[in-house]
């Protein structure tokens, strides 16, 4: 290990790093604004100097850019010295010139990096009297406000927007003190990363537009460690309340996970927590289908009365805990209890579990992927159904980048000088999909196929790998198979990235394939994308043994059950109205616990009111099979519980056996590990309620919080006593200890002099590492422990592309396929009012030469014929579509009645008005001189 | 999905500029590198480089409007505003200032009536300054349109624009 100097003293630190970096590292104050872990140096901001020292004899020096110089042993330098500090307060002053004096009603104050960084070098009285440049703002959609005012050009939006994240309409524009970072006209941002700018900016540009609209300060919120419940891969958060309100989500740092940044899914779709259709009540259905609002304790004694006997069935839920689920399907017992995905899905999620417990090849994490240099994508939209795992898969490809940067001896921080290296080169990445994806900017190929088509495609790059070639393919592809194959066995980590979004099996066997004949080579690895945050979690809990909907029905219609209970799910969004209806038309009571109304409440006898994520405890299990733990951020208003507390209250009504010691949280989840062999590590997913921290408990408020007195002025004077929890190691007050403690009881960060989410770095072992003490969360499947499948099994894959035979296109059906839009298609994000503003409406996918024999284009209106001609729904083209195949847009309003997989017809429907581009409500600017009317 | 930039553009190219394009481009190996000669190019047809024709020159590029919204609006020469018939750059840069141009973009404000990125009522001419036209030694100096002037003084400016145009009843 190099020593260096710094201010006469000798420090060790590591080789390779930058001297920016090191004095981070070693716990010293650099200030800095363009350099960014996970984006590396550029230079641009100058504001990281240090004195430079040929020798002990030099006393003169140079200055050089911490960012931009390597550490070398036995450099010496100065960080305290007159020069340097004196330098890093003169470009502080001259990024204030044009900085506006605004932070009592700047967004950003209180967190901002500016400021932490001003207060660091110690510039305080401003001198300059003259005029400050002032631009014009843009309208950026519904979630990121702008305020180009208080630019201080580092570069770091575009670097993160362009260069990290692959977006192409954010630009830097025109030169020297005019620059201006915006788009070419005003609109909506269209990266779905656009929300990560609010935390990349160092000031308050780029803002949060949906915290703006109920504004809270940093301080002021109340926080606790959170998971994403967008998708299935498990982002940490760290959503903030007050007033009984959610304010925020920001990103909580896991370095094995999401790093540093949220996808706009997660980053705004919590909003739902806010929403008007939540319950807030038990409530009884009457006669006439409305509710009467009944107190919890005559709730839970009717559905304990509705809940003896052995008739009593339930529907668990991918989007709700393990440990609700658990409580559930021990209330009912494991025969009686159906996980609650669609039949296809529930089978592919298995598959998937087995799948992953079974191969060789690791389950990678986010970290894992992004090393990843070459991929093959089957069938899977990433973008769109797991989109922080996309952005990981754009970093994959530069590992070229990277390598090449290795050979010149360039370390991977020097950004610009490896940009440049590389220019267009990139490790491969080959996407199969249905359509093209926002991927394709960085794919080497892609095809569209139909997806047994892309199963076929990987079955017979499975068997190229393994040297027996398949001729029997019909489609053209034989020389793409081979550059595949080339290319993932000359990789030195290939990943192969498949998943349930099509809901075929062979795609996911095909995946498995290919990542089988290559894990006997090398360590390879196999994403398998499932759909909802804790899919993997019920179904590992279920093991396969419980009912599906379908055979739920058949016995509802024997008369085989009395009750059914649904947890946290909207079974129409499992099957088609008839399927569901006939289950729920043909059970005696229906008790549904859930946190916003839905259609399956709706036909509820008995509706129990649910807490989201946001005020209750669990675990999810990700795609990767890591279990994570949530906390609640705040005490739930009105008679709202967690469902794991609903269930354990209800199973104690009921009498069931061992529910008295199922009170508690950890209780539920220590006998859950017990239970069941597969989650048997849950309990380690985060220190349970008795962990105090130097034996105080963790505050979910930061110490500077303030007004806690006053908040309630106006309904009483009289403060009310903090809630005590019982159930967490933390606090709802500003009490306690808040540092030190596991990174998975971290309810948000702050440092003495770092009030920004830069001070993450202070937590961490080295800049962009781990947090000191380990990653938070537990993976539940060990990585690549599974047995060698059986290699008569690979040489079997010409078999199965015989099997699956050649997709014919036909010219008046086509096959149903989903497609899937990152907002709309989720379920619980799209109660969000910003991210409905962006979804749109549901649509049918068009290949526009299918779209010109139906006579019909861009905004006209087709009616699908399945079994029952279905409401007509717009049409989009997508020249990039696979023939033959039409797409709807899935888990949107209006598809309820579509089945993925399904032969269909189209027909145009005849009496369809266009929707002209209208806005609801907007904060775009007024036209000016234009009379508002 | 997200809506897409409501403002759209129906500009279309020249076949002119698109030849004069296509030569360039016969030099690049990637499209983009044509940029800064694509954006003089239809400068050079149009006076100036409208929100459509970026568009335009953008999607014949393969670039993002933004991206080349980024090199138009670097350069100073490219304008993105309607400019007069003739531009006149005129050096405000050390040598001209040592030699005295303040008076004489006095004298030009005065005879024309526009101040710096303005242009005259007649649509005849745009002032904008310019950082050194590398005559130094002929200070202070402009252009008008493609001409050098050197050696300015309040003289040779009322020369130079009672020559260039009849100004009418003005000044």
């Amino acid at each position: 290990m190099p020593t260096i100097y710094i201010d006469d003293k000798p420090y060790e630190v590591d080789a390779g790093k930058n001297l920016l970096e090191a004095c981070l590292n070693l716990g010293l104050d650099l200030p800095y604004f363009c350099w960014h872990p996970a984006m590396g140096s550029i230079g641009s901001c100058r504001q990281c100097a240090m004195v430079q020292y040929q020798n002990e004899e030099d006393t003169r020096g140079r200055i050089v850019m911490g960012c931009m110089t390597p550490v070398t042993d036995g450099a010496r330098l100065s960080l305290q010295g007159e020069a340097a500090s004196e330098f890093r307060e003169s470009v502080i002053e001259s990024l204030m010139l044009n900085h506006p004096h605004d932070c009592p009603v700047c967004a950003e104050g209180g967190e901002c990096h500016l400021q932490d960084m001003t207060v660091m070098v110690g510039h305080r009285d401003r001198n300059y009297r003259g005029k400050k440049n002032t631009h014009r703002n843009q309208y950026l959609g519904p979630l990121i406000s702008h305020e180009m005012n208080r630019c201080i050009s580092c570069y770091r939006c575009v670097r993160f927007y362009k260069d990290y994240a692959g977006g192409t309409d954010l630009a830097a524009l025109a030169s020297h003190d005019h620059v201006y970072f915006g788009r070419h006209q005003e609109g909506v941002l269209q990266s779905e990363f656009a929300g990560n700018l609010v935390e990349v900016c160092p000031t308050g540009v780029f803002t949060d537009k949906t915290l703006l609209a109920q504004y809270t300060r940093k301080w002021d919120l109340q926080s606790a460690p959170s998971i994403c419940v967008g998708c299935a891969a498990g982002c940490n958060t760290m959503p903030g309340e007050r007033y009984g309100k959610l304010k925020r989500i920001h990103n909580r740092y896991n370095h094995e996970v999401n790093g540093y940044f949220l996808c706009d899914r997660g980053r705004f779709g919590g909003d739902f927590v806010n929403s008007e259709s939540r319950l807030d009540f038990a409530g009884l259905q009457n006669d006439d289908g409305s509710y009467l609002p009944v107190k919890a304790e005559q709730a839970l004694a009717t559905a304990a009365s509705w809940g003896q006997g052995d008739k009593v069935f339930a529907v668990g839920s991918p989007r709700a805990s393990v440990e609700s689920n658990y409580l559930l399907r021990r209330l009912v017992g494991a025969e009686n209890f159906c996980p609650g995905f669609s039949d296809t899905e529930q089978r592919l999620v298995q598959q998937v579990a087995n799948t992953l417990s079974q191969t060789r090849a690791i389950s990678p994490s986010m970290k894992q992927i992004e090393s990843a240099d070459a991929v093959l994508i089957l069938g899977e939209d990433v973008s769109n159904t797991a989109p922080r795992l996309a952005l990981a898969l754009r970093q994959s490809v530069r590992n070229k980048a990277l390598e090449l940067g290795t050979e010149l001896r360039l370390e991977p921080w020097m950004d610009a000088a490896i940009r440049n290296l590389a220019q267009d080169q990139r490790s491969p990445m080959f996407i199969a999909g249905v359509s093209e994806t926002r991927l394709n900017d960085i794919v080497e190929t892609h095809v569209s196929l139909a997806p047994d088509d892309i199963a076929r495609l990987g079955f017979a790059v499975a068997a190229e790998i393994s040297g027996n070639p398949v001729d029997d393919l019909g489609v053209d592809l034989s020389a793409l198979v081979v550059t595949i194959a080339t290319a993932l066995k000359k990789a030195k980590r290939p990943l192969i990235v498949s998943g349930t979004s099509l809901l075929n099996p062979s795609v996911i066997d095909g995946a498995t394939a290919v990542a089988e004949a290559l894990a006997a080579e090398k360590e390879t690895m196999l994403s398998l994308s499932v759909s909802e945050c804790n899919s993997l979690g019920v179904t590992m809990l279920d093991g396969g043994e419980g009912p599906d909907l379908t055979e739920l029905a058949a016995l509802a219609i024997n008369g085989d059950i009395d009750t059914l209970l649904v947890l946290e799910n909207d079974l129409y969004r499992r099957g088609t109205p008839e399927e569901i209806d006939r289950l729920l038309d043909n059970v005696k009571q229906l008790v549904v616990l859930d946190s916003l109304d839905n259609a399956t409440l709706s036909k509820a006898q008995l509706a129990l009111p649910a807490s989201t994520f946001a005020e209750s405890e669990g675990t999810l299990v990700n795609n990767e099979g890591r279990a994570q733990r949530y906390y609640p951020v705040f005490v739930d208003e009105e008679d709202r519980r967690a469902s794991w507390q609903w269930l354990s209250l209800l199973g104690q009504a009921t009498g069931a056996s061992g529910f008295d010691q199922l009170q508690h949280f950890d209780q539920v989840a220590a006998a859950c590990a017990q239970d069941i062999p597969a989650l048997s590590e849950i309990v380690s997913a985060a220190p349970d309620h008795l962990f105090r921290n130097r034996g105080l408990k963790i505050p979910r408020q930061t110490p500077r919080y303030s007004g806690r007195t006053a908040m309630r002025a106006d309904v009483s004077v009289h403060e009310p006593k903090q809630p005590v929890d019982e159930e967490t190691p933390f606090a709802y007050s500003m009490e306690g200890l808040g540092s030190g403690q596991p990174s998975s009881l971290m309810p948000y960060t702050w440092a003495p002099g770092w009030n920004s989410n830069q001070s993450i770095q202070k937590f961490q072992d080295e800049a962009g590492g781990a947090i000191k003490g380990g990653t938070a969360g537990v993976r539940l499947i060990i990585p690549g422990q599974g047995v060698p499948h059986d290699v008569t099994e690979i040489s079997a894959t010409e078999l199965r592309t015989t099997e699956l035979g050649v997709f014919n296109p036909s010219a008046s059906e086509w096959l149903l396929v989903p497609v899937y839009r990152v907002f709309g298609s989720d379920e619980l994000s799209a109660h969000a009012p910003a991210i409905a503003e962006l979804a749109g409406v549901a649509q049918v996918i068009l290949h526009p030469s299918d779209a010109q024999s139906l006579q019909v284009s861009d905004g006209d209106g087709v009616s699908v014929i399945c079994s029952i001609e279905t409401a007509p729904l717009e049409v989009a083209l997508d020249p990039t579509l696979a023939r033959g195949c039409v797409g709807f847009t899935a888990g949107m309003a209006g598809v309820e009645t579509l089945s993925a997989g399904s032969t269909v017809g189209l027909q145009k429907a005849t009496d369809w008005v266009r929707r002209l581009p209208e806005l609801i409500a907007s904060d775009r600017p007024k036209v000016r001189g234009v009379q508002n009317v | 999905m997200i809506e897409q930039s409501i403002i759209q553009t129906d500009a279309t190219l020249t076949s002119a500029e698109i030849r004069e394009i296509d030569a360039e481009l016969a030099h690049m190996p990637q499209k983009s590198g044509a940029a800064i000669d694509a954006l003089k190019i239809v400068q050079s047809y149009r006076g100036w480089v409208s929100d459509e024709a970026l568009v335009a020159i953008a999607r014949y590029l393969d670039m993002s409007p933004e991206a080349l919204e980024g090199v138009a609006t670097f350069y100073n020469l490219i304008y993105r505003q309607p400019v007069g018939d003739k531009v006149v750059l005129f050096c405000d840069s050390v040598s001209c200032w040592i030699r005295g141009c303040d008076g004489v973009k006095q004298k030009i404000s005065e005879k024309l009536g526009v101040d710096y990125g303005e242009t005259t009522t007649d649509n005849q001419y745009t002032l904008i300054p310019v950082p050194c036209l590398g005559a130094c030694d002929k200070a202070p100096v402009m252009m008008v349109g493609d001409d050098l002037y050197t050696n300015l003084d309040d003289e040779k400016i009322n020369q130079i624009f009672d020559s260039n145009v009849d100004r009418g009843g003005e000044s």
